[in-house]
């Protein structure tokens, strides 16, 4: 006995735009199942984790806090992966974002400069990040060496380097010796006082709108999706390879860049080792999870940082790992694949009679 | 083996019979109840044109699909069959249209690879040696499969369907990458062993050959047979009505006229493969004039794609005027610049080059037509425009698409083939080069396509088409040129040159193609 996949005659609209709540309702049940297998309580887990963070203001601020840098990240990531270009070093642009557009902020610490350090700032960030990615994409336009490897292994030179500056010159000389930068005189604007919703969580929804027109209405989006789906079609159409490869990672480095200062001027107000969780990782589960078109990676951030937020609430709540947080959100990758699979497969048991 | 002499046994009981095989995916129906004999010793041909349900139903009989109703009957008794391996076991073999071989293993290897695990690999070499002996399929085991021709290659996948002592062998298009010179050489095997007992399915478009070597016909026409024949009793128009279901007119050539000015020039063109086993244009010389219809005719794997690549810009030369367009230097440049200086280019392959099958016709408009205005306005793509020109490609093209604007993917090979044609076509281009115009596509589609390349080159463009397809290439061409090695020969009028000649040519012979 043996399955097969078969490709069906014409798998519904209604279905492929339903399949990602199937899987959202798939995996909380694997979830459940896991939680139960902890000894802990399903329901009481799925309280703590999908109902009172939708149900409290912080936590949806928090949310959204969140949300912000995977969507910018994940929409950045969708030109590359659209294309067929697998860079995986986000988090590393992420990183030099981050530091390039401190450089502003630290120099001009202290000096009383006005507020122009903080868009100058952000276009920095932009910049870094645009430089560092395109060191994978140079390398792959002119050795052909894979870009996957490249990129990925590139975070961990992002990482060292963020590491090494904040212990060792651009530390605060009266921060106690800990690894950190002096906190920054130029910082995004809060939209309300006494919460955490800065100014930069704006800049989010602006981003996936303008990545949808250049996708839908553009030329260069138009050959972005060539390239991914036929690069034989691209060529034939007149878009240079090369030239795709280094748009594609631009794009994506400066909006992981972006993401980088962003979180750095609006949340932290600082340089330290960790300025992100794993947001360069994560955002590669959102892009996924949003089937890389901007209005569903929108859905897959907003879903992941709920998941971020939940698992913290079980930690203090119920002492569930955070490990779990991280499981959870593999299975409904999983899930999500899955479902995609099933809308565009049928599976058939095919018994093994001998003739 | 089971390779007896059989004389008279083809009026016998059917080695394979299918009784009422529907093949449903999923609301298209392929194969609508098909009844299908094949005695042993016969060479059965089963004809159609695309879309007609052919490959489905030799899926079904070598085991890769299984079919929703009806059963397979194996001398007489029903077998189900739910592989390959399956098939291979009752003694049905196949080659396929597509080789699968591994360019960098040799003859041998190639043969290895392919057997059960079960069989000895023990004096494989004076096996192939013996089987080629018996049936003309000269091959050098250890040979490098990329050191060889098409018509090599094909040796090899019969010698691997052979060696397993097959009692039906299916063949899928098995003259499409042959020389004329090599196809013969196939009948010649084919025959030895059909002699032997051994049945053969044979699957084709080309009528001519069905003529010439099969005892018997059966035409499908979409999904259903609607007639079976002696071919050898009915005529080539007969049978074509058959498969298109109305008699198909012949292609009307314009009257002889004198070439104009040369639109399009090639001067010491020189391009190094693409990859390794890719094939270097050297030293390429060409006139391509105003008002007619130039035919590269040769073998696949010659150099027509690398040649294609050059005369398009997909691939630039570092002499500006090796390519030359209406006395424009264009070699450094790339395809958008080419097709700005009025001219338009048609791959070979449909899906995936010419066109992207994930996307609608309408975007396929702006993939070729973006470069030359109307469809993109200061880098905003104007969908409706590309609409408009999708719909007047498809009426003037006659393409059947079914619902409005749909995925290229979906439409068949024709149809396909006919909205990239007329997608150049209808922009009246100056110079068209076109690969493989009509390769595997229906009769009605090829005649529609012919046509139009016709009646461009009437209109004062200059035309130039790459064809495998010799009959094409007489039928259409002023002049014909042969490539070989990456080498093109001396051009010749097409009403002078013989079938004969050109072929020798296209195996590498030298000298003039004219007749002698």
């Amino acid at each position: 006995m043996r399955l097969e996949l078969v490709p069906r005659a014409d798998p519904g609209a209604k279905a492929r735009a339903l399949a990602p709540l199937f899987a959202l309702l798939a995996a909380v049940l694997i979830g459940g199942v896991i939680v139960a297998l902890m000894g802990r309580s399903p329901t009481a887990a799925f309280n703590v984790y999908f109902v009172q963070p939708l149900t409290q203001g912080w936590a949806l601020q928090e949310i959204a806090v969140k949300a912000t840098p995977l969507l910018i990240i994940a929409i950045g990531l969708s030109f590359c992966y659209r294309a067929n270009l697998w860079n995986i070093g986000a988090e590393g642009q992420f990183i030099v974002g981050a530091l390039a557009g401190s450089i502003l902020p630290l120099v001009t610490h202290g000096t009383g400069a006005g507020i122009w350090v903080v868009p100058a700032a952000i276009l920095m960030g932009i910049v870094g990040g645009i430089l560092f990615a395109l060191i994978p994409a140079g390398l792959r336009v002119v050795f052909g060496v894979s870009e996957i490897l490249t990129s990925l292994m590139l975070v961990y030179v992002a990482e060292l380097t963020l590491d090494y500056l904040v212990r060792g010159p651009w530390r605060d000389p009266k921060g106690f010796n800990f690894p950190q930068t002096v906190s920054f005189d130029a910082t995004l604007p809060y939209l309300a006082s006494g919460g955490r919703l800065h100014a930069g969580i704006l800049l989010a929804p602006l981003v996936a709108v303008a990545a949808w027109f250049v996708l839908k209405h553009t030329l260069f989006g138009f050959g972005v999706r060539v390239a991914g789906e036929a690069p034989k079609a691209a060529r034939f159409a007149g878009f240079r390879p090369d030239r795709l490869v280094l748009a594609a990672f631009a794009i994506s480095g400066g909006l992981a860049g972006l993401a980088g200062i962003l979180e750095v001027l609006g949340q932290i107000g600082q340089l330290k080792p960790g300025i992100s969780p794993g947001y360069g990782f994560t955002a590669i589960t959102v892009a996924f999870l949003g089937r890389l078109s901007p209005a569903g990676m929108v859905f897959g951030a907003l879903v992941m940082a709920l998941t971020v937020i939940g698992g913290e609430n079980a930690q203090i709540a119920l002492k569930l790992p955070l490990d779990l947080t991280r499981v959870f959100q593999g299975v409904l990758l999983m899930c999500v694949l899955a479902a995609d699979a099933l809308v565009t497969y049928e599976v058939r048991l095919v018994t093994e009679a001998r003739a | 083996m089971a390779m007896k002499r059989l004389d008279g046994e083809r009026t016998g009981a059917p080695l394979i019979g299918l009784r009422g095989i529907v093949k449903r995916f999923g609301s298209t129906v392929a194969n609508n109840r098909i009844d299908l004999d094949i005695r042993a010793g016969e060479i059965h041909a089963l004809l159609g044109e695309n879309g007609a349900g052919k490959s489905t139903l030799v899926k079904i009989i070598d085991g890769l699909l299984q079919p929703t109703e009806g059963m397979i009957l194996w001398q007489g008794r029903e077998v189900i069959l739910n592989s390959p391996e399956d098939a291979a076991a009752l003694g049905i073999g196949m080659v396929s249209q597509h080789f699968s071989l591994f360019d960098n293993l040799t003859v041998a290897e190639n043969i290895a690879v392919a057997l059960p695990p079960s069989e000895p690999l023990t004096k494989l070499n004076e096996r192939i040696a013996a089987i080629g002996a018996r049936y003309g399929l000269a091959l050098e085991p250890s040979r490098p499969v990329w050191s060889l021709s098409a018509g090599e290659r094909q040796r090899i996948e019969i010698v691997r369907a052979l060696l397993r002592e097959p009692r039906l062998l299916i063949l899928d298009e098995p003259t499409s990458v042959l020389t004329p010179q090599e196809a013969e050489r196939l009948f010649v095997t084919l025959e030895a062993l059909a002699a032997s007992g051994c049945a053969l399915l044979y699957i084709t478009h080309r009528l001519e050959e069905v003529r010439h070597l099969c005892h018997r016909a059966t035409v499908l026409r979409l999904g259903r047979v609607v007639g079976s024949c002696n071919p050898r009793e009915e005529s080539v128009q007969r049978l074509a009505a058959l498969m298109v279901g109305s008699e198909i007119e012949d292609i009307r050539p314009v009257a002889a006229h004198t070439p104009g000015p040369v639109r399009m020039q090639l001067s010491g063109l020189n391009l190094a493969p693409a990859d390794p086993h890719g094939m270097a244009l050297r030293n390429l010389f060409l006139e391509l004039r105003a008002g007619e219809i130039l035919g590269i005719a040769g073998v696949a794997g010659n150099g027509q794609s690398e040649l294609f690549a050059a005369l398009s810009g997909e691939r630039v030369v570092a002499d500006a005027g090796a390519v030359v367009i209406d006395g424009i230097p264009v070699g450094r440049h790339g395809i958008d610049w080419r097709r700005r200086c009025n001219a338009a280019f048609v791959p070979e392959e449909r899906n995936g080059h010419a066109a992207v099958p994930r996307m609608t016709l309408s975007e396929n408009v702006i993939l070729s037509r973006h470069a030359t205005g109307g469809v993109v306005n200061r880098g905003l793509v104007d969908v409706e425009a590309a609409k408009a020109v999708a719909d007047e490609i498809v009426t003037a093209f006659d393409v059947r698409r079914g619902r409005n604007d749909p995925l290229a993917g979906i439409l068949s090979g024709g149809n396909l083939q006919k909205f990239v044609v007329g997608r150049e076509i209808l922009r009246e281009p100056g110079v068209l080069v076109v690969n493989q115009p009509t390769w595997g596509v229906d009769a009605g589609a090829s005649l529609t396509i012919r046509q139009a390349l016709i009646g461009l080159a009437a209109r004062g463009a200059a035309v130039l088409v790459i064809s495998q397809d010799l009959d094409e290439i007489f039928a259409i061409s002023d002049r014909i040129v042969v490539i070989h090695g990456g080498e093109l020969s001396e051009p010749v009028a097409a009403r002078q040159a013989t079938r004969e000649a050109v072929g020798l040519l296209m195996a590498g012979g030298k000298g003039q193609p004219h007749a002698a």
